[in-house]
């Protein structure tokens, strides 16, 4: 299955490497690129006291300024979004980086269409949003948490299990089922378009060439919706992320 | 596809897409932190440092700016207030200018006055004292005209009418003789 490509090098090791483990490498490479050079012009800009940032600094600060604004300010405030940026910027991009390469022609498979990743990044965002309620509330973060106030002392019976799975085991397991079962669904539709698209050009008769351009157009009609998920996701992945930690934080607890 | 599908099927070892197997949690773990760290220690840092020395700038420069507007503002009403001053003082100068003028005019008129009447006066004095002596001098000689008449009606024994006549013309005569002479002096 495309999913589980030959193993190119270090077979039988836990450094075994893959096509799709090849393709993050190569996206690592590319996010490393893109945002030292991006930081270059920022250092340079702070040496040389120069305010009015070029064209290609300010696409840098639109991109960063997208994760800092629209998303950790707007939800945690400036002080502990600030805070908190480190971790949702980079879930950001790479989810971002690790999404697109699934409609980049010779990748063709998204870096997140296999659970691993999208796994470290939903174990990264379970330890910070504990580690935000710990910090901020200590133990009465999980008894707030699993023992939510307001509520009459038999229902707790109900609630309190309730609770414990929802925030506990179900936040971070639809994080990374989420990411990566849109990759995986993604991927099969755009396999599927693609390979009816050639199997009508080139194996049917007659008539039935006719349907290859109508499952080509949806093939590239998925491929702009791919776009579309890929930055979705990315930005759903960031969003619960910070509200998780949000609700970690907030004083109810 | 299926074929393969089928076949990892038959050999019993279709993996699971929801258990990761372990050199995918590995390369994703090296790739997330990778990025985590670089972004931490590295790109954010510089970001916000470079975000931070801009609003400053931003700052800096509005104050700047305000105070020259306000430096602006103090000239302006300086050179306002210098402009009323330089505006009343020269009213005041015209003011002064113009009642010394009048002052100058009215003065000038009572002399052209004063000066008309002492020629108009001197004028009259001179026409006064000429008609006296041309009346001194009138009366003189009609005085004398009168006496030489008179001795010469009476010198002639007026005999006859030709004597009478004779007298007559000789007075008239002499008295055109006079009068050329007077009118010669």
């Amino acid at each position: 299955m495309e999913f589980y490509p030959e193993i190119v090098a270090f077979d039988g090791t836990p450094f075994a490497l893959n096509r799709i483990m090849l393709i993050r490498l190569i996206v690592l490479g590319a996010l490393l690129i893109l945002f030292w050079a991006w930081t270059a012009k920022f250092k340079k800009a702070n040496r040389t006291n120069s305010y009015v940032p070029g064209r290609f600094q300010l696409m840098g600060e639109i991109a960063l300024n997208f994760v800092r604004k629209s998303i950790a300010h707007d939800q945690l405030g400036e002080k502990d979004g600030d805070r908190f940026l480190p971790l949702l910027t980079t879930i950001f991009f790479v989810t971002l980086g690790m999404n697109i390469t699934g409609i980049i022609p010779g990748f063709n498979i998204a870096g997140t269409s296999v659970i691993g990743l999208p796994i470290v990044m939903a174990l990264a965002a379970y330890v910070t949003f504990i580690y935000a309620g710990v910090k901020r509330h200590g133990g009465h973060f999980f008894s707030a948490s699993l023992f939510p106030a307001g509520v009459p002392k038999p229902f707790y019976i109900l609630v309190t299990p309730i609770e414990l799975l929802s925030t506990f085991i179900l936040r971070p397991v639809t994080l990374a089922l989420r990411l990566t079962m849109n990759m995986i669904a993604g991927h099969l539709l755009l396999v599927l378009c693609f390979s009816a698209t050639q199997f009508f050009l080139f194996n049917a008769d007659g008539f039935f060439k006719a349907f290859g351009a109508g499952t080509f157009l949806f093939g590239f009609a998925f491929t702009l919706f791919e776009i579309l998920v890929a930055f979705l996701q990315a930005y759903v992945f960031t969003l619960l992320t910070t509200v998780y930690i949000q609700l970690a934080l907030s004083d109810e607890h | 596809m299926i074929s393969r599908i089928l076949a990892a099927a038959a050999e019993g070892e279709t993996p699971n897409p929801l258990l990761p197997s372990s050199y995918d949690l590995l390369w994703s773990s090296v790739v997330f932190v990778i990025l985590l760290a670089f972004f931490w220690f590295k790109v954010l840092p510089n970001f916000k440092k470079t975000l931070d020395q801009r609003a400053e700038a931003i700052e800096g420069r509005l104050e700047a700016a305000e105070k020259a507007q306000a430096e602006a503002a103090a000239k302006t009403a300086n050179i306002e207030a210098a402009q009323a001053e330089a505006r009343a003082e020269a009213a005041k100068i015209r003011d002064e200018a113009r009642s010394e003028g009048a002052a100058i005019l009215a003065e000038l008129k009572e002399q052209a006055a004063s000066e008309a009447a002492r020629l108009t006066a001197t004028a009259k004095a001179q026409i006064e004292a000429e008609r006296q002596a041309a009346l001194i001098s009138l009366r003189a000689e009609v005085g004398s005209l009168a006496i030489d008449l008179a001795s010469s009606v009476v010198g002639a024994s007026l005999k006859n009418d030709k004597v009478a006549a004779g007298v007559v013309d000789q007075f008239l005569a002499d008295l055109e003789a006079g009068d050329k002479a007077g009118k010669k002096k």
